[in-house]
Formats: C-alpha cells, structure tokens, sequence
C-alpha cells in the first residue's frame, strides 16, 4: 500500500525529480558524493529512496543515525549489510574512519563490485551518500567546510495528493468510493489544522467506524454521503478539539463506544498530606521573591503594600518568567509557616522531597553531587496546585506575589 | 532556619526491607536482652508463627487486590499479540504502532515493585517468555537502556563498545563477539527463537490457534519508573523501536506514579503518535491500607493487637508520610517484635488453646507481674476480700482465674469486631460522617474511650433515627449479613433478635393502612396558634406541639425504629468497651508508641543533639554519666565545644572559646588550677580544639562569618 502510495507520488508530484535521480544514480554520482534530501515529517523520503534503490536494484545500506549511539555501530552496520557479519567482525574494537576505509577496500577486492553503493543517512569514502533529514542543510554545516552536497527538498503533499495517498488505505469490506468520499469528507474538516499525513491516518481510522455506524444499521445507502456527512460531522468536530493529542486510546477504537477517557482527563495526583504542603511551599519559593516571604509569612509585618516592592524591572509577572530555584532551608521555613500543625523535622520529611523529585514535581537544580544546599525548583503548573492546596483548604492566591 | 547539613544525610529512600538475618542467629538475638529469658524461646516461636501469617495474609490479599488490574493487563498484551497477526482493516491501519499500556499505580514508589515482580511473573507464565522490565537508574544512556533490554530479553551479556567488560565477553560462550547492541541483532535473536520453538513442541496437545499465538509471542518491556527516564533517552530508544515494530512484536508497559499526562509531558508529538496508549488504573492506595486493616488488625484470628495510639502513629505515618502500605506492614512487623520481645506476658498472646495451656505453665515471676498488671490490679479491687485474697497469695487459683480471663479476653475480642462493623455499617453514609468515613477511624474512636459516651456517637444516633424506612431497613439487612459470619454465641443471640426486628418492619408494610386514624388532635394546637401573636406564646406553643408529637403520637414505625435502635446501642455498650476495661488485655495489646514512632520516623536532629548534649545515652560508658544535664569534662571534645557554644550569642568568639575549652579539658586531666602551666594551650589541644569546631560547622551548628574578626556565628538558638 505505502508503495503504492510512492508510486502516486512519482506520477503526481515528484516526477521531474524521480527522474533526476535516475540519472545521477546511473551515471555514477560522481559528481555529487553526497545528496541531502530534506523534507517534513511523512512527506516520502525514505520511501521514494527505499523504492529506488529497490526498482534499480543498487547495493545500499539503510542506517538510522538515532540507533548508531557511536561511530563504531555506525561502520557495522554499514559493512553488515553490505558484506554480511564476516566483514563486520573485522572492525577493531574501537574503530576509526581509516579503519573502516581499509576493511572496506579489502572487501571489495574480495568481491568485486563495479557499481557505486549507495548509503543512505551515513557518512562515507567512495560512495554517494543520501541523507535524508527533517531539517534545512544551513543547520548541519560543519564550520570547517566540506563537500556541499546536492540538496533536494520534498515539498509537503497537497491536499489532492493527501487525498490520494489517504484512499489507498480501503477497508475491505467497503468500496474503494465510499472511502474516498469518507476520506474527502476528513480532509474537508481537518486540512485547516493538521496535514501531518500520519495524523490524518490516525484520525482516519479512528473516525471510520463512527462513519460508518448508519451504514451498519441499514439507514443510509453507501452513496448518500449527504446524510453520512450529517452523522458524522458532529464526531469530527468533537475530534478536533483533540488533534495531536491522541486522547482516544486503542480500547476506544475497538469497542466503539463508552466514555471518553482521554489521557489529559486524569490529572489528579493522589499525595500524603505533608507531601502536599512541601510542594504548596515548594511553589511559594518558585514564584514569590525571597524579599516577599516577609511580607507573607511573618504575623507582624505591617502594612506592606506591594508598590513598595516593586522594583523597576519587576512588573512583568513571575508566572511569566517561570520558577526560580530555591534552597532547601527556605523550601523548610516556608513550609513550617504554612503547615497548620507541629511537624517534627523527620527523616520522612526529607525522603518525601527526594521522591517529590523523582516524581517530577519538584527539580533538583544543583547538582547532585553537592549535598550541601540543594537547590529545588517547582515543577509544576498554577492548576495543578491549585487543585491541590483545594484539597487541603489552603488558599494559595493569597500568597502568591503575583495576585497580590 | 534549621542547619542544612545536618538534613544531607536523609536524601535517601528509605531502605528496602530489613533482611532477616540468619535463621539461627536470629533467635539468639531475639533472646539476648529479652527479658525473662525463660520464656524467650516460646515468645520467639510465637512471634514467628504469627508473623508468618501475617505475612501470608498479606500477600495472599496483595494478589487478589492486584488480580484484577494484572489480569486485564494480561489481556491486553494478548489481544495485542493477537490482533498483530490478524489482517483486519483496524489493525493494519495501525500496524506501525507499539501498543502500550500505562499502568498508573499512584505515588507510593515502594510498594511497586511487588506489582511489577508478580505482573512480569504473570506474563511470563501465561503470554510470553520475553519479558524485561527496566528502571530508570540503571538507564541513564540510550546504550545503557539498550543493553538492559538486550540481556534481559536474551539471557546474556551485552557488550557495549567502549566499556571494559571484556572479561565478561570471554565468560559467556553464547555471545558473538561482535554483538553490539542494536534492536537488529534482537530481531535475528527473535526470529530464531521463535522458529525454534515452532518446530520444537509439535508432539504437546494445543489448539491451533494457541499454537499460533505460542509461534509470536510478544516481546514486552516494562519501564518500572516513567518519570525517573531520560525524556530523550526515551524518545530515542522508541523511535528505533517503531522502526522495527514489523519485525519484532514489541509491547510497552509504562509505570506511571503521577498522571497520565507525563506522557505528553514527556514524549512530542513525533514520538508519542508512534505509541497506541490504553490506559490501566490500579487500585488506590487508600482502598489498598483499608483491606489491609480490614484482614489484618480487625479480625480476631489474630491475636495480637495495636492500642489505639500506635494504630495512630502507623495510620499518621501512611498517610501523612508515605502512603506506602508495605512500609505499613513493616511498621506491624516492628511492632509485633518489639511486644514479644519487651513483654513477658506474651506467651499468652496465641491463639486460645494453646494460651490456656501456657498459662499453666506460667512460672512464679511471670505470676507475678500479672498481678502487677494495671489491668489486673483493677479486676481485683473489684473482687471481695477473701477472692482478693486468694488471688494475690494462691498461685494455682490464679491460674484458674487467669484461664477463664483469657478465655473471656478472646470472646470479648470475637464480639468487638462483628459489632464495630454493625456500628460502621450504620453510621458510615450519615452526612458529615460523625463517625468517620473509615472502619478505622470509628476503630480509633473505641480504642481510645466508651464509645457510647462520645458527643459524635450520640449525634450520629439521631442522625440514624432520621433515616427513612427503606435506608433503615436496607442497613439492617447489611448488619444481619455480618453477624451471619460470626459463630459467637451472644453474636447468634443477637442475630436472631434483629432479624426478628427485621421481620417486623417487613410487617409494617402489609399494617400501615390501619395507622391513618390521629390527624384530628394535631390540629388543634395549630389552630390555637392562630389567634396568638405574642413571640414568647409562639415559641412555647410550638415547643409543647414538638414536644406532644414526639411523646404521643409514635407511629408503630417510629416505635419499631426506636426499638432497633435502642437495642444497637445495648449492643454497642456491652461489646465495644474499650480493650482497657479488659483484665490481662496487656497481654495482647501493643501500646508503647514512642518507639513505634521513634523507629520508623526518625528525627535526625533530635539524635545528634541528644548525643551531643548527653553523650551517655549513645556511648554507655559510666565516666560520662552526669546529673541534670551538665556534660562531664571527660566527655568527648566535640560535645565539649557543643556544650561551651550553647552559652554564646549569635555571634562567638573563637579565642574565648577555645580558652574556656582549655579550661574543660585541663580539669577532666587533673591538672591544677593554680600551677604555673595552667592556662596555656598546647598544640595538641589547639588541633583537637580546631577539629571540634570544624565539626561542629559540618554538622550545620556553627558557620565562620565576615561580619567580625575570628568569630563564627551560631545557626541554632536557644542556651541552656
């Protein structure tokens, strides 16, 4: 399907450039000893490639730069698929590029191989190179020169050509017109906001049983999409509202029905109760100044008003700016002073900061290894503590500098 | 505010579980220091059995509470397997995705890890031989993490280039040298193994289609911690995932301790539409303790107890600290110990038959504190004089009377839980919940005094004859169903009588036609009320009309109900006394809370000043006992210096304090204070001067300051 999917491309859109690389590939590529091909997410990079290099039967190597953490995994796979594992045995433990340039001479000689091998995403010596990549050319430019390569851009798929590639996917107890109309109908509520193809797959097939749900009740015909139109518009709609999210898990889809219980639906953290306060304090310390802490936890302050704080450079709001580390002792003293009962400074109050931290909700700023005076930040969002201090009757806005 | 260097030692959890030590050895350390030794190997076996079926206990309802969520996860990887091989349109459509489960255990991280050893258990028995959990520590690298997943899955070691673990390759015949870690090399792994085992079993009797589940079984990997990954090493390792989900049936288990939406948190968008999440929630800690407390504390099989104030600490210690329940149990542990070690009378402390025949066995000094019991000593004030008699000079009638006191101690205790849970189920769905929402909050309440004498009691009473018949009536039933489990005597007795009551309020349903007759006297007062305007006349007539109501015109249902009601609350009083009232409950109730607490809430500051200030009480050694407070000179020098910083302000001069520290010292060796040396520091007591104070600033007490010349300012307030 996908490579049908390709082939719409070449007969499409692409080509012109299809064509081009035809050519450079027959002719050897000397010239360019390296190709960058740049393009969005799901606009048929590797498959235009993957197809080629099939159709016109070249030798190549497929690597993928995410899983090669060294260079040494990088030359494996390379020679691995190339030559097969006896060649990639040869590689010395910790292999430089020389290294690899000399297996690989050797290997040829052993195989005489006349035509130019092609890798795909690495880097190479007598081969023509094809990256493929997310991102412009400008932004991998080495400072120290080198060979520009060719650089060849995919542009996104139209909304046609979405269209097209998208009906390839038939279900097959349907026609393939009934799809393609049902497709239409997709693209006509989501082109606006989304033309990732993958997410329009999903969304497809998240969508289709809905779709076709009157259908399976025998009151519309298959080609009445009028009607199907009107069944299905509200769902879509509803769906909007959560592109990219993927809210709807896999059990959704299959049972094709019951509540919505989207992945953002469960916010709710369940924490002991001293745990709570140390992150309401933990908050406080983020998003007050330390100049305020007076101002709010002291019982004799005076009257304070918050102009005589305000310092010149101070008007833009602190959730703007975002949390602010923190020590521990004041993280403690805060805490002391909002808590509404005698607390022993236990071991049990420190080991819940720790695991606040694991948890994520608090971040350890400094650096581990200094266990005098860690410093913390609040990792957390003003709907999230506030649902929290919610449950301990705490009214935090009336201690944050920012409401005041 | 507080030192922070002497809190840089609690960054840790806390430690996993105390290790039973040797067998052997374990028994002679429960002896040494136990007191009356005599007994020490019958307490000590005691203990044991005990602690083993709680342990039991425990573990056998960790699985049925895990049951259900571990069981759909179950399935979830098998539909997952199954729909792989299927070729229907959903399916293919998501073809490309790794399925994946979140499983949301909440935020109490210890007691996971059960969870997470019976769930890779569970699928190893019944899904899939290929299952490697990983946890965040250990992964701090994507080669790391990849390695993990490699051995894990294939049984082996993994070389990760630039690491020296040659030796190990040279170990392990089955490794190829050149196996480096890449999702590849699982993948031919994967498919050899699964044509192995293909051909391998024909011959064992299996459905097809079992067989063919058997020929694909997925690969699952367990993240143990989500939270604690690298995002981007997470991201990495499942984007090379996806690219060889057509190869290599990959499942991902993700442990989640906040919310659901740290994936999104965690994962773009690239990344996360390559996963199918489904969602699973286990159990909440909370539902979790009160099952626990509900097998474990209110039950009579057990006979040892926690009074009301170490259930307290436990209780505070879960849900103000930890909401861990393992580290509950923990605390039970500990407490069951501490009883069986620290109180003699333990012995009794077993199950009924066996405590009858150890109280035969009871040797004089044991009789003896028996009558010292607190407990005790009440019962026989209220004895007559020759019984009192008896009873504290004639060793053989104490016996007797102490069988029959045990024998009463255990009906007491089978009655108190049937009827707490009456009491619970009766006031539990009250408004404002007078009683507590919880079992164990009305438990506490009983624990600690009559409850029928508590203002919530009674307001929960009245609140209960406010109940609308069918509430009332469905209650009841819900009582009845929970005497049924008891086998007390006086449990059946009352079993009986409340389901006559019962029956009788069935009655009132066929009789209530016949009850429609006394309207007419009620209006009389309301039309008297009319004439009247006066505010004082208003208010009395109105009460006397209340008052009227309430005395003569009860319906048969309200007599009915009174009655029930009057007799829940003779139920209440003569069974839910507190354990106090109970001659010889010493023997199997726990009470000392401090060191519950002391043990398992640690205060680290409180320690170091209490061996600071009185050194004796760590390092037992007689030289260093002294009386109120004071610290001895031969004390060692930090406390010295300790001791000496406590009389200073917030600033401290240094030269001063080391004179008066030279001073100390010089009296604690002897020397006279009139000599001509006297005064002079040597080096040796400058060094050891110097080192005292330097721990003292590591331990956060003191710290130098620019404020003046050779001082150093105090953190702590308060002298002495």
């Amino acid at each position: 399907m996908k490579i049908l999917a390709c082939l719409h491309y070449f007969i499409l859109e692409g080509l012109v450039q299809c064509l081009e690389l035809k050519i450079w590939s027959l002719q050897g590529c000397c010239h360019y000893p390296s190709i960058l091909i740049y393009g969005h997410r799901a606009s048929g990079k590797s498959h235009v490639m993957h197809v080629l290099m099939k159709e016109l039967e070249l030798p190549h190597a497929t690597v993928s730069c995410v899983e090669c953490v060294s260079i040494a995994l990088l030359f494996e796979q390379v020679l691995l698929s190339f030559f097969g594992c006896d060649a990639a045995s040869l590689l010395p433990r910790s292999p430089s590029l020389s290294d690899f340039v000399r297996v690989y001479r050797q290997q040829c000689s052993q195989s005489p191989a006349k035509q130019t091998r092609y890798i795909v995403s690495a880097v190479g010596d007598n081969v023509t190179v094809i990256l493929l990549s997310e991102i412009a050319w400008d932004k991998f430019r080495p400072n120290t020169g080198c060979f520009e390569p060719l650089l060849l851009h995919f542009p996104d798929y139209s909304k046609s050509e979405l269209q097209q590639i998208l009906s390839q996917n038939v279900h097959s107890s349907y026609s393939a017109g009934f799809y393609s109309a049902y497709i239409n109908i997709l693209l006509g509520v989501f082109y606006s906001v989304c033309r990732d193809l993958r997410e329009l797959r999903h969304l497809a097939a998240l969508n289709f049983s809905k779709f076709c749900e009157p259908l399976a009740e025998g009151k519309v015909k298959e080609t009445d999409t009028h009607k199907l139109w009107k069944h299905i518009e509200p769902h879509l709609k509803k769906a909007m509202q959560t592109v990219y999210l993927r809210e709807v898990s896999r059990s959704e889809l299959f049972k094709e029905a019951g509540a919505l219980r989207g992945l953002s639906a469960h916010t709710h953290v369940e924490l002991p109760y001293y745990s709570k306060f140390l992150l309401i304090a933990a908050y406080l310390a983020s998003y007050n100044p330390a100049r305020t802490d007076k101002r709010f936890f002291l019982k004799h302050h005076g009257k304070i008003r918050k102009t005589n704080f305000l310092k010149k450079n101070e008007k833009t709001s602190n959730h703007l700016l975002g949390p602010k580390p923190f020590p521990l002792d004041r993280l403690l003293a805060i805490f002391y002073s909002v808590v509404d009962s005698r607390v022993a400074l236990t071991a049990s109050i420190f080991s819940q900061i720790s695991s606040l931290v694991t948890l994520q909700l608090l971040a350890q700023v400094s650096h581990d290894d200094q266990l005098d005076a860690p410093k913390y930040k609040c990792a957390v969002s003003l709907d999230f503590i506030c649902a929290i201090s919610r449950t301990v009757n705490f009214d935090i806005v009336k201690y944050l500098y920012d409401f005041l | 505010m507080a030192t922070s260097s002497v809190s840089k030692g609690c960054f840790v959890f806390k430690p996993s579980a105390k290790k039973k030590k040797k067998t052997l050895s374990l028994e002679s350390y429960f002896v040494q220091g136990c007191e009356d030794a005599e007994s020490s190997e019958t307490r000590f076996r005691l203990c044991q059995e005990l602690w083993d079926k709680i342990k039991t206990d425990t573990e056998v309802l960790q699985d049925e509470l895990n049951r259900k969520i571990l069981d759909s996860l179950l399935d979830f990887t098998r539909k997952c397997s199954s729909t792989r091989q299927n070729s229907d349109w959903a399916s293919q459509m998501r073809a490309s995705e790794i399925p994946t489960a979140a499983l949301m255990l909440g935020v109490n991280i210890p007691d996971h890890d059960m969870t997470f050893q019976s769930l890779s258990d569970m699928l190893k028995q019944s899904v899939s031989p290929h299952v490697a959990s990983v946890q965040a520590k250990e992964c701090g690298a994507l080669k790391h993490l990849m390695k993990k997943v490699l051995e894990r899955l294939m049984d082996t070691v993994v070389v990760v280039d630039d690491e020296d673990e040659e030796e190990n390759v040279e170990t392990s015949p089955r490794v190829h040298r050149s196996v480096h870690c890449s999702l590849g090399i699982l993948c031919d792994w994967y498919a050899a193994r699964t044509k192995k085992s293909a051909t391998g079993t024909p011959g064992k009797k299996r459905s097809s289609q079992v067989r063919d589940e058997q020929q694909q079984p997925p690969v699952v990997i367990i993240f143990k911690d989500l939270e604690g990954f690298n995002p981007r090493v997470l991201q990495d390792f499942i984007l090379i995932c996806s690219q060889y989900i057509d190869r290599l049936p990959l499942t991902f288990i993700f442990g989640i301790a906040t919310s659901p939406s740290t994936i999104q948190h965690m994962l773009p968008h690239s990344v996360s539409s390559l996963l199918c999440i489904e969602l699973f929630q286990s159990l909440s800690c909370m539902q979790h303790l009160a099952t626990v407390i509900d097998k474990l504390i209110l039950t009579s099989h057990i006979a040892f107890k926690l009074n009301g104030k170490v259930m307290q600490v436990l209780i505070g210690v879960f849900l103000y600290h930890d909401f861990s329940v393992r580290n509950f149990i923990k605390g039970l542990q500990l407490a069951l110990l501490e009883h069986f070690h620290s109180q003699p009378l333990s012995v009794l402390c077993c199950k009924k038959k066996k405590a009858l025949f150890n109280v035969t066995q009871l040797s004089k000094p044991n009789l003896d504190r028996i009558r010292q019991l607190p407990s005790f000593k009440r019962y026989v004030e209220k004895q007559e004089a020759q019984e009192q008699v008896n009873l504290m000079t004639d060793d053989s009638h104490l016996k007797e009377v102490c069988q029959q006191l045990i024998k009463d101690l255990h009906k007491y205790h089978k009655n108190y839980y049937p009827i707490l849970r009456c009491l619970h189920t009766l006031t539990s769905s009250l408004p404002r919940y007078p009683l507590g929402k919880q079992i164990r909050e009305l438990h506490l309440i009983c624990l600690a005094n009559n409850v029928w004498e508590n203002e919530d009691y009674q307001s929960a009473m009245k609140l209960v004859k406010m109940l609308a018949k069918g509430e009332l009536v469905s209650l009841l039933q819900k009582c009845v169903e929970i005497l049924q489990l008891s086998k007390s005597k006086k449990m059946k007795n009352a079993l009986v009588q409340l389901e006559e009551l019962l029956a009788r309020f069935k009655q009132l349903d066929t009789a209530t036609e016949m009850t429609t007759t006394v309207e007419a006297s009620i209006a009389s007062p309301i039309k008297n009320l009319r004439k009247k305007t006066d505010l004082f006349q208003l208010q009395k007539t109105l009460l006397e009309m209340n008052e009227s109501r309430r005395a003569k015109r009860l319906s048969p249902f309200e007599n009915l109900r009174n009655e029930a009601l009057e007799f829940i609350d003779n139920l209440v009083k003569s069974h839910l006394s507190p354990p106090e009232s109970q001659p010889l409950y010493e023997v199997c109730y726990y009470s000392s809370s401090a060191t519950v607490r002391r043990h398992l809430n640690a205060t680290p500051r409180t320690s170091i000043q209490a061996a600071l200030s009185n050194p004796y009480h760590y390092l037992q050694n007689d030289s260093l006992k002294s009386e109120d407070g004071t610290v001895s000179n031969a004390a060692p020098d930090i406390c010295i210096a300790y001791k000496l910083h406590l009389e200073c302000g917030r600033l401290i001069n240094l030269y001063d304090w080391l004179e008066a520290y030279s001073t100390v010292v010089l009296a604690a060796e002897g020397n006279d204070p009139d000599s001509e040396h006297f005064g002079k520091v040597d080096e040796v007591k400058h060094a050891r001067f110097i080192r005292a104070v330097s721990e003292l600033e590591f331990l956060g007490f003191i710290k130098s300051t620019k404020q003046k010349t050779d001082h150093v300012a105090r953190l702590t307030w308060g002298g002495c």
